[in-house]
Formats: C-alpha cells, sequence, structure tokens
C-alpha cells in the first residue's frame, strides 16, 4: 500500500434486499472513496441507502440483504473477499461505525464500562482490565461526558439519548480507528453539543489521519466540516464532488432540492424550497432516471437511467440535464 | 431496593393469609373425617367424643382461628392415619419432591437453552426444525403416558435405567439425596427427565422467541461493530437478554414443577410429597392434605418473591424504576 493509497474505496457496490415482493437494491452501484484525514459527508434523504451502505462496508448487511457486487477496498484489501475473522478483526479496531439510533445501540444490560472494555479487549487482550477501563474514561472525556469515572459504571438507560450517542462515539474512538463511518450520529444532540462533537471530529481526523463518512439528511451539518460529498438518491450517487463545488454548483436537480431545503443567507424571508413527492419505493422505481417523478426537469432524454459521468476532474453526476455548466465553471 | 423487598414481603403474607383460608374452607367441605376415624359400630357418644377431641363442635371461626394459631406455631394437625404431625411427615417427604424437581429444572436449562438459542439463531435449518417439533411432542403428549413409555423402553426392554424408588442414598447437609451416588442418578434419571419434558419445551420455546427478538435488535449489530467475537455477542449480550423471561418464568414454574410431580411420583413411585398427597386424599387424611397445600402455596409465594427479588437484580431497569417510586 502506497501513501496515496485511499483509506477506503468502494467501486460499484451493490446491496439487495430479496424481500417477498421483489428485490430492492437499496444500495446500487455505490462507489466513492475516502482517503487518510478526509472526511466525506454521505447525504441522502430516508431511504435512499446511507446507512445499508455503511453496514455494506462492515460486511453487517443481514438476511434478507446480501451485498451482491462491487470492491470495498481498505487500505488495499477487499473487505468483500474476507473470511468472518479477518472481518471482525477490523471492525471496531481499524474501522468503525456510529449507530444511527443511540437509543437502541447500547446493550440495556450491560454497564456501560462492560461495553467500552470489551471493545478494547476483543483486539488486544494482552491490556488489562484496569488499563482498558483508563482508555474508556479518557474517551468518555474526549466526548464531553462529565465525571467519565462515575458514569462508566452507570447503565444506559440512565443515560439521556445525547449521552448515549457521545457513549457510542466514544466506543467507536476507543481504538484509535483509520476509518470511521458516523451514521447520523448528531441528530439526537443539541446544537451546541453537535458543534463541539463535529469540531472533535474534525480535530481528530485531521490530527490522527482517520478517514471519516459522515452519513446525514441534513446538509447544514455537513457543509462546516466535510472536503467532499456523495448525494444518494434510491440507492445510486446521483451527484458527487468537493464540498465547496457541490454547494456552491449543485448540478443535479434532487442536490439543489435538498440545498433548496437548508436555510441559509440566501434564503432570509423566502419559503424553503421542499422536494416535490416523497422518495419512490425500491421496488416501484420509475423506469429511467429514479427521480423522474420529482424532478421539475424531466423530459423525455430522462425516460433513459443516465450513467455516471464525470464532466470534470473529481465531479461526478448522474442526470441528462446538469443544472450548470460544469465544465465552464471550472474553467 | 430495601423498600422494594418489604412491600413485596407484605404482600406475600397476604397472600398466603387469603389462601389458607381458602384451602381450610376447601378441605372442610369435601369428605367427612369422623367417618374415617371412627369404626361403624362406635355409638353417638364415641362419635361426639371424636368429633370433639378434633374440635369440630366449634364454630368454623373458631376452627379456623385454631387452625392459624397452630399453623403459627408448626402445628398444622396430626395425621389421622400415621398419628404423627402431619408437617413432619410431609418435611419428611420434601426432600425427595424437591431434589426431583431441581435436577428437572436443571435438565430444562441445560437442555433448553442451548436448543433454543440454535433455533432462534438459525431459524431454517433442519435441525432447528426438528428440535421445534420436538418442542411440541413435549407439549402435548400426556406426562404419565411418557413415563409409563420411559419405563417400558427404558427400564423394561432395554433394562438400562431402574424404575421405581430413588436407590441409594446419601446425606448432604442432613438430608438424603440421591444424586451423590451413582445408583441414585440412575434412578433419578428417568423420573426427571420425564418431568422435565414440559419444561424443556418451554425453555426451548421462550428461549427462541427471545432470541429472535433480541438477535435483531441494533445492539446486537453494534456489538459485533464492534469485533467482538460471535461467542462473545450470543453468550453475553444476547443471553444476559433472554435470560430475563426465562428466569422469570422457569422460577415460577418451579412451584409447578414441585405440584405436578404428583404425576411423575406416582408413576416412578418416587417416594416423595407427590405420592404423598395421592395416599392422603384416597384416605382422607386431613391434616396432611392441608398441611402439603399450605406448604405449596407457601413453596409458590417464596418462588415469586425470590424471582421478582432475582429479577431487579437482572433487569437493572426494574431495580431503578423500583427505587424511584
Ligand atoms: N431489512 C430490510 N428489508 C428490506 N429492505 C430493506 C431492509 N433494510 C433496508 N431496506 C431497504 O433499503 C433502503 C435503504 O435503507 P437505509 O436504511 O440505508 O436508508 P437511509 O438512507 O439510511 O435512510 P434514513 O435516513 O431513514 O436512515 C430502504 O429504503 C429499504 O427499501
Ligand atoms: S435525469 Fe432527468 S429526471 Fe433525472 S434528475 Fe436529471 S433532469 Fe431530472
Ligand atoms: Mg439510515
Amino acid at each position: 500500500m502506497t501513501d496515496d493509497t485511499p483509506t477506503l474505496q468502494v467501486e460499484n457496490l451493490e446491496t439487495h434486499f430479496f424481500t417477498k415482493d421483489g428485490v430492492a437494491k437499496a444500495v446500487d452501484g455505490v462507489s466513492f472513496s475516502v482517503g487518510r484525514g478526509e472526511i466525506m459527508g454521505l447525504v441522502g434523504e430516508s431511504g435512499s441507502g446511507k446507512s445499508v451502505t455503511g453496514f455494506s462496508i462492515l460486511g453487517l448487511v443481514d438476511p434478507p440483504g446480501k451485498v451482491v457486487g462491487g470492491k470495498v477496498l481498505f487500505q488495499g484489501t477487499d473487505l468483500l473477499s474476507l473470511d468472518d475473522e479477518g472481518l471482525r478483526r477490523l471492525r471496531g479496531n481499524r474501522i468503525a461505525m456510529i449507530f444511527q439510533d443511540p437509543m437502541m445501540t447500547l446493550n440495556p444490560v450491560l454497564r456501560v464500562d462492560t461495553q467500552m472494555i470489551e471493545t478494547v479487549r476483543a483486539h488486544d487482550p494482552s491490556v488489562s482490565v484496569d488499563e482498558a477501563r483508563a482508555r474508556s474514561r479518557d474517551a468518555l472525556g474526549q466526548v464531553g461526558i462529565p465525571s467519565p469515572d462515575e458514569r462508566l459504571r452507570a447503565y444506559p438507560h440512565q443515560f439521556s439519548g445525547g449521552m448515549r450517542q457521545r457513549v457510542a462515539i466514544a466506543i467507536a474512538l476507543l481504538n484509535k480507528p483509520d476509518l470511521i463511518i458516523a451514521d447520523e450520529p448528531t441528530t439526537a444532540l443539541d446544537v451546541t453539543i453537535q458543534g463541539q462533537i463535529l469540531y472533535e471530529a474534525q480535530k481528530l481526523c485531521r490530527d490522527t489521519g482517520t478517514a471519516l463518512i459522515w452519513i446525514t439528511h441534513d446538509l447544514a451539518v455537513i457543509a462546516g466540516l466535510a472536503d467532499k460529498i456523495s448525494v444518494m438518491y434510491a440507492g445510486r450517487i446521483v451527484e458527487q464532488g468537493a464540498l465547496d463545488e457541490v454547494l456552491d454548483h449543485p448540478a443535479h436537480p434532487y442536490t439543489r432540492g435538498l440545498l433548496g431545503s437548508v436555510p441559509g443567507h440566501n434564503t432570509r424571508g423566502k419559503r424553503l424550497y421542499q422536494i416535490p413527492g416523497m422518495t419512490p419505493s425500491l421496488l416501484k422505481l420509475p423506469k429511467g432516471c429514479a427521480f423522474k417523478d420529482r424532478c421539475p426537469h424531466a423530459d423525455q432524454a430522462c425516460e433513459d437511467a443516465p450513467e455516471i459521468t464525470r464532466p470534470v476532474e473529481g465531479r461526478a453526476l448522474r442526470c441528462v440535464h446538469p443544472q450548470v455548466d460544469l465544465a465552464g465553471v471550472a474553467s | 431496593m430495601t423498600v422494594f423487598i418489604i412491600r413485596r414481603l407484605l404482600q406475600s403474607i397476604a397472600v398466603v393469609l387469603v389462601m389458607s383460608f381458602i384451602v381450610f374452607v376447601g378441605v372442610n367441605i369435601v369428605g367427612d373425617p369422623v367417618e374415617m376415624m371412627v369404626s361403624d359400630e362406635a355409638d353417638q357418644a364415641e362419635r361426639e367424643k371424636v368429633i370433639k377431641s378434633m374440635g369440630l363442635d366449634k364454630p368454623w371461626y373458631i376452627q379456623y382461628a385454631r387452625f392459624i394459631g397452630g399453623a403459627l406455631q408448626g402445628d398444622l394437625g396430626k395425621s389421622f392415619v400415621y398419628g404423627e404431625p402431619a408437617l413432619q411427615i410431609i418435611a419428611h417427604r420434601i426432600p425427595a419432591t424437591f431434589e426431583l424437581a431441581l435436577a428437572a429444572l436443571v435438565m430444562a436449562v441445560v437442555v433448553g437453552i442451548p436448543l433454543g438459542v440454535y433455533a432462534g439463531l438459525r431459524p431454517d435449518t433442519v435441525g432447528s426444525k426438528t428440535i421445534m417439533a420436538g418442542s411440541i411432542l413435549g407439549f402435548s403428549l400426556p406426562t404419565f403416558w411418557v413415563g409409563l413409555m420411559f419405563i417400558m423402553v427404558f427400564a423394561v426392554i432395554l433394562g438400562w435405567l431402574p424404575s421405581t424408588g430413588r436407590g441409594d442414598t446419601v446425606e448432604l447437609l442432613g438430608i438424603d439425596v440421591s444424586f451423590l451416588t451413582m445408583d441414585g442418578l440412575a434412578h433419578l434419571f428417568l423420573p426427571a427427565f420425564n418431568l422435565a419434558l414440559f419444561k424443556i419445551s418451554m425453555v426451548i420455546r421462550l428461549t427462541r422467541a427471545g432470541t429472535r427478538e433480541v438477535v435483531h435488535q441494533d445492539y446486537i449489530k453494534f456489538a459485533r461493530a464492534k469485533g467482538l467475537s460471535n461467542r462473545r455477542v450470543v453468550l453475553v449480550h444476547l443471553m444476559k437478554n433472554i435470560m430475563i423471561p426465562v428466569v422469570t418464568v422457569l422460577g415460577l414454574e418451579f412451584g409447578g414443577l414441585i405440584a405436578f410431580s404428583v404425576v411423575t411420583e406416582t408413576v416412578f413411585a418416587w417416594p416423595g410429597m407427590g405420592k404423598l398427597i395421592i395416599d392422603s386424599i384416597q384416605s382422607l387424611d386431613r391434616p396432611v392434605i392441608v398441611a402439603y397445600l399450605m406448604i405449596i402455596v407457601l413453596i409458590f409465594v417464596i418462588i415469586n418473591l425470590v424471582v421478582d427479588i432475582f429479577y431487579s437484580l437482572l433487569d437493572p431497569r426494574v431495580r431503578l424504576s423500583e427505587i424511584k417510586s
């Protein structure tokens, strides 16, 4: 592995759910890469396949779901070809994930210290329990939990949702992973804490070279944080690029819709735009472009599913009617 | 916690009192013990004497008060048949029944939980389907019939295991037990398994249902995402969650095991309380029946109490809400 090998490179990932009513292509040919110390925002409405993408990377898709294609290269190794033990060694160690629902991620009948210490010792049994406890305490302190010594001995139900999410974040940090997949980790937190966590996350990535995938449906969260962004719709990447470029020159109607629904300085006094309609069911996607039924620019050309195009270096787009002339902007 | 225990204790005492009344009334309206006590040729005067000596000439509430008063001092009357204190006769038989019930409980746990977890984790395998089919059999076949079949197959045809009695016993803390001698174990196996069959099926179903539910919880996925071994995920994260309902139900069922050992004890001539109560009912030995029923009530109440406390220890959420209230 050379220095410029990205920490994670996902290529054409496909994860399907084989349900009674048909095959739901929850992740349908997703590609992206995250380098050392880089932060990628993975954005999309509910049901667009963000969480399933995260679980696919870790090999944690439960039946009826299954990763059916693609590559997940972590520091050059294809995770999809690893056996259970190989994956287990990476999980929680080199790759950590923070789950979406903080109320459900901690085991209700185990004390917080148990759940933290086991995470350390699962990957390095030579660490003593006391040492692991000390590390756990430091990790709790790092995410801003007051009197961590005392809190270690508590049960999850003695924490608020926000506190639990911070514990989950602390657990993710325990083994100083090379990649963190954070699935909407700040939705349960109040704004101040959210800012603090975002700041900490950013600092961690810059200082330690940890790569971060930050999953969210809220572009505002990502705006001050990420280096690049991938926008997902119905299991596919529809737009991808450096954060500033995508936010300043969104080319996909869906991205523009998402941006329109974020309050910002230039929207003051105007009504926030809402993308009309709802995310279609994966089992009943329209023919052609999946966004067609909700897109103000849809026409005959959209009847054929648009392929990914790369109008300029580092930018990907899946739309036959880009809303900005990317080549023009770039020059 | 202390408040919680005291409150449960008071509730338990109330239950025992109410039950004692029901038992007293219930037993007093079935059969006429005087008929059993006096010979057919006895004259009226003799009958009166017996009635008086048994306190049956007094109104019911005096009788009840005496009964309670006696019970509080550990006196539940003398057996009409053996002439010994009823409590003593039963106490003598308790160890055998407890041993049988405990052995059945251990079997239910040791066999039922692993099978249930397996069936819950891999619901679609042939093994799981076999286990589930077996558990339906265990539920629906009548205990006495299975007991007789066991005797026929293992004792009569194969001659592997003995079918009656407790075998050799040794004293453990002043109590006779079978399970510490090979002969005793051999005698214990069939009746215990017979008694356990129903509970094994129940534990399998409970454990499987619990496993199926818990295995899909986020915290199990998160435990896997932390890189824990499957072993630890199942044995600690999953088991600790499913143990709560299983322990509760099993604990509560222990009383049932004791009460329903009647059938098994009769089939295998196991010299426990169950066999005693059948004999006593046949001879209308009222004090023994009353004493037996009271002891069963007491056992049920104590088990409930212990299970409640145990439950609160296992599940921190219960403990906390109790402390708060
Ligand atoms: N267990 C499952 N069975 C069938 N389909 C599933 C299952 N889990 C996920 N899916 C499908 O995968 C799609 C993507 O789900 P995913 O959880 O990744 O969405 P998401 O982008 O994370 O949304 P949210 O913002 O609500 O978390 C869902 O719309 C659903 O169709
Ligand atoms: S391809 Fe057509 S329908 Fe799809 S987003 Fe572009 S313009 Fe809209
Ligand atoms: Mg999600």
